[in-house]
């Protein structure tokens, strides 16, 4: 028992301690293994956009239209333009509504049947398909005034933020300790300044990442822009008209027959993934923080 | 400690029930606030003597579930009454509690926040409104060079003193402690008890407490609570020394259970 090379403390003795330990060292090599399948594939995907989409990276990326077919060169000027538009009017839509209905659900979702049901509608929406939403746009918007639009588009985008900054603003609401809210209570302040100034503002950053997060988030959808929007070959800032969209010329392109086509779709697509990664990053680096006391 | 000639009652608490639920937790509670004097409440956790404090400004009210029967007459008014303004009450009846609990924005505003909601003062009037409460909970040397700095970056003993500040500011009638010191170092603890007996020449305060050696330092009444019923309620060198009740007694001695 007294030998130093074996004493109790440095050799796991114990058989109930080294089950624990076998355990313990299943479930480690258990989520590194799940952690490294899903960084491979992210790792491989991000490689694959760097060695394909790079070559197509240039200045007439950015200052030429998508090209007629046949015709050499070209660039996504007037799908990049397309897409901020969209993603721009979506998000100043989006954002109000979603954070005024969140304050809503915050203050109201507990004591109230019309709030629960919002509450429930709006977790519906967040997994609804992408692809409904532009059918349904379709039908409402589209069909009747009989041409795609940018407005439909934008539309069809608002309808898939809404829920995710509704949801988003909720949460973090819901975060606010009650103590906060009863010292400002106690102060005389009224339910809506309480709301407003104190609470929301609790939560700030955590609200803006929402909605960052939901820009990140439509930026990259397709499939509600093909029944609404559809693309335009040419430059055109008219929201009224067919809108170009990265997402689209990505879909349209990348299956065509034309090389400088497909290497666009790359750029593209190298565009719109890195522009979705540095919100994402923003989001969590610039406006992380944690929840008050 | 008491005074002779500041004897009058501000507050007069008769009948009061209240129930969380149909949970009863104050049972037939009668007990009057003298005015610029300082009532404490002790007794054991779960007596009733945070839901009694909590009575006085209806803060209640914002739970769905609670409620309360009596009468609590403030000057003359019944404030139970369905038809009492709530925000007014609350302007009146200010409240400091447990932990610190400054608003997400500068020592400024946290103490401005509640003066902009019952006053439109100039810049000038406000700015000798704020230093006026910071002197007033001996915060102001501490903070006079950094206003502008948000108030969650306060020390939490400085941040509960933000608070007590902020509670002044408003210049309310009454003052509800709830434990303001439970959370806080010695230090800080004294500090704020010198700033209690600072405030009564002002102000009406009831406080709760944990701490015995704190009633009886900073209070001029007290009353003892057990399981939602008032024990016994006098002047409080009368309850530490010479306790009418042998329960109050024994909690008072540490002989409680």
């Amino acid at each position: 028992m007294n030998n130093p090379v074996n004493n109790p403390v440095s050799t796991p003795m114990n058989p109930v301690y080294r089950k624990r330990l076998r355990v313990h060292r299943f479930g480690i090599a258990l989520s590194v293994g799940a952690m490294s399948l899903g960084l491979i594939f992210l790792l491989w995907i991000l490689a694959t956009l760097l060695i394909n989409g790079f070559s197509a990276l240039s200045v007439n990326l950015f200052t030429q239209s998508t090209p007629a077919p046949g015709t050499e060169g070209g660039g996504l000027l007037n799908a990049i333009v397309g897409s901020l538009m969209m993603v721009g009017l979506s998000t100043a839509v989006s954002t109000p509504i979603g954070v005024l209905a969140g304050i809503y659900l915050a203050e109201y979702g507990d004591e109230n049947k019309i709030a629960q049901l919002t509450r429930f509608v709006t977790d519906v929406m967040l997994s609804a398909p992408s692809i409904v939403i532009g059918l349904f746009v379709y039908t409402l918007y589209v069909a009747n005034v009989k041409h795609f639009s940018g407005y439909a588009g934008s539309i069809a985008l608002s309808l898939i933020a809404v829920p995710v900054v509704v949801r988003t603003t909720d949460n973090m609401l819901r975060l606010v300790p009650n103590s906060l809210l009863e010292a400002a209570f106690a102060l005389g302040a009224p339910r809506w300044k309480v709301a407003m100034m104190v609470r929301l503002r609790a939560v700030k950053a955590g609200v803006i990442t929402g909605i960052l997060l939901a820009v990140a988030r439509v930026s990259g959808e397709t499939a509600p822009l093909l029944f609404t929007a559809l693309s335009n070959q040419f430059m055109s800032m008219d929201m009224n008209k067919p809108m170009a969209n990265l997402p689209y010329v990505i879909y349209q392109f990348a299956m065509s027959p034309y090389d400088n086509w497909r290497e666009l779709a790359w750029g593209g697509a190298l565009l719109v993934t890195f522009s979705v990664l540095a919100l994402n990053i923003l989001s969590r680096t610039v406006f992380t923080q944690k929840a008050p006391n | 400690m008491s005074q002779e000639n500041s004897k009058r009652k501000i507050i007069e608490i008769s009948g009061l029930n209240f129930f969380y639920g149909k949970t009863r937790s104050l049972h037939n509670v009668n007990l009057d606030i003298h005015e610029k004097q300082v009532t404490a409440f002790i007794g054991p956790s779960g007596c009733g003597k945070s839901t009694l404090l909590r009575t006085l400004n209806r803060m209640y009210d914002l739970y769905p579930g609670q409620r309360a029967e009596g009468q609590i007459m403030y000057r003359g008014r019944n404030i139970l009454e369905s038809n009492q303004d709530l925000n007014m009450l609350r302007a009146k009846v200010g409240m400091v509690f447990q932990k610190p609990t400054p608003f997400p924005m500068s020592i400024y505003d946290n103490i401005a926040f509640g003066v902009r909601l019952y006053e439109d003062l100039s810049k000038g009037e406000m700015d000798e409104r704020v230093e006026w409460a910071l002197k007033k909970a001996a915060l102001w040397t501490e903070v006079k060079d950094k206003l502008n700095k948000s108030g969650l970056s306060l020390s939490g003993g400085q941040q509960q003193r933000l608070c007590i500040a902020r509670g002044v500011a408003v210049k309310p009638d009454v003052l509800l402690l709830d434990e303001p010191t439970s959370a806080l170092d010695p230090i800080s603890t004294s500090k704020v008890e010198e700033l209690i007996s600072e405030l009564k020449q002002d102000y009406t305060i009831a406080i709760v407490t944990h701490n015995m050696q704190q009633a009886a330092r900073c209070s001029d009444y007290t009353a003892y609570m057990y399981l939602g019923e008032l024990v016994e309620f006098g002047e409080t060198d009368q309850i530490f020394m010479n306790p009418a009740r042998k329960e109050t007694q024994d909690y008072i001695t540490g002989r409680f259970g």
